[in-house]
């Protein structure tokens, strides 16, 4: 982290800010907005658009360079972490499984 | 008992099953935080003021690597625009309450108190009881968050070098947990592949530049899949 203290307290207001103003839009000024339909339904690829976003270059190139080598852990620990979700749909369980996987293969590797 | 005492405590017993599912996900929230070198009192102070998971999730992820403050704004706005959403859907329900009820509840409107607090309104109309059910559920969300963000800095605090444990991976791992199984449906999962493609092809763009271009080509390719899969319907059933 980078960020100077003054500047996390602005990152944070800024945070509250963007998200209060969200969330009070329709609850208190709502008489004079509108939901336009294109936009509720693009709402629905957000997170998987965002989400992966960040899982992908984290998981395929943690140090920058992609690296499809044995010696990357974080590639086998996520896919395991994503296809245990998949079908069990137990978040929890998938986030420790992709753990053990992560370990063991730093370990044995 | 009076009558509002009951209604709040009725919120707040209704949203049990999401504080149970909240939880895990408010200690990896403060373990992550403090791994990722972010300050105690910033920690706290992202789930006390921002108080929406996800965004304070990608928030840590963004912070740690090093972010333009106005991508992190933009980020944050994209995440939580949803809640507008909830905000709209909510209106009817809340256009008779004064102004005194409806800020404090909009700050505290989260997916799970939405859930819970609109069935009960669709159900049993919106009468003062109603309100009182909506805080209690919004006071059970905001105290249980805060606490076991306050459990995931200490464990944070309590063991140092987690960053070298591989605790970075934690964060990898549970956005894959909540992206995969979203997957089965084709427009969500070409949204995802096309996402992760521009993120990986954009890493180097400064700024984390890269995840606004990933998550916008994501999303326009989620809409036009589904759009196409419309298109495909309509001709088969004609």
């Amino acid at each position: 982290m980078n960020l100077t203290t003054q500047q996390l307290l602005l990152a944070i207001a800024g945070m509250l800010a963007v998200t209060y103003g969200i969330r009070l839009s329709f609850l208190v000024f709502g008489h004079r907005l509108a939901f336009p339909h294109w936009l509720e339904r693009s709402l629905r690829y957000v997170p998987a658009a965002v989400l992966t976003a960040l899982i992908v270059p984290m998981a395929l190139a943690p140090q920058g360079d992609i690296a499809l080598n044995l010696s990357n852990a974080y590639l086998p620990g996520t896919v395991a972490a994503g296809v245990l979700a998949f079908y069990t749909r137990q978040t929890l369980l998938a986030i420790i499984g992709g753990f053990v996987v992560y370990g063991l293969w730093r370990w044995l590797l | 008992m009076s009558d509002r005492v009951t209604a709040l405590l009725a919120g707040s017993r209704d949203t049990i099953p999401m504080l149970v599912g909240a939880a895990p996900f408010g200690v990896i929230f403060g373990t992550l935080a403090i791994a990722s070198g972010i300050p105690a009192w910033a920690t706290l102070a992202l789930s006390a003021l921002v108080f929406a998971g996800s965004s304070q999730f990608v928030a840590v992820g963004l912070i740690g690597g090093g972010v333009a403050l106005p991508v992190l704004w933009l980020t944050t706005f994209v995440v939580n625009l949803r809640h507008a959403l909830y905000s709209a859907t909510l209106l009817p329900h809340a256009r008779h309450l004064p102004a005194r009820w409806r800020w404090p509840l909009a700050f505290w409107l989260t997916d799970e108190t939405f859930a819970v607090v609109e069935h009960r309104l669709r159900e049993h109309g919106d009468d003062m009881a109603g309100a009182w059910y909506w805080l209690g559920s919004s006071l059970a969300m905001y105290l249980n968050w805060q606490l076991w963000t306050i459990a995931g800095v200490l464990l944070g605090k309590s063991v140092p070098g987690l960053a070298e444990l591989g605790l970075d991976f934690a964060m990898v791992a549970t956005f894959a947990a909540i992206v995969a199984p979203q997957l089965r449906q084709r427009p969500v999962l070409l949204a995802a592949l096309l996402a992760g493609t521009v993120a990986l092809l954009a890493r180097h763009l400064p700024y984390k530049l890269g995840l606004m271009l990933a998550a916008l080509a994501g999303v326009a390719g989620g809409m036009l899949a589904e759009r196409l899969a419309a298109g495909t319907v309509a001709e088969e059933q004609a």
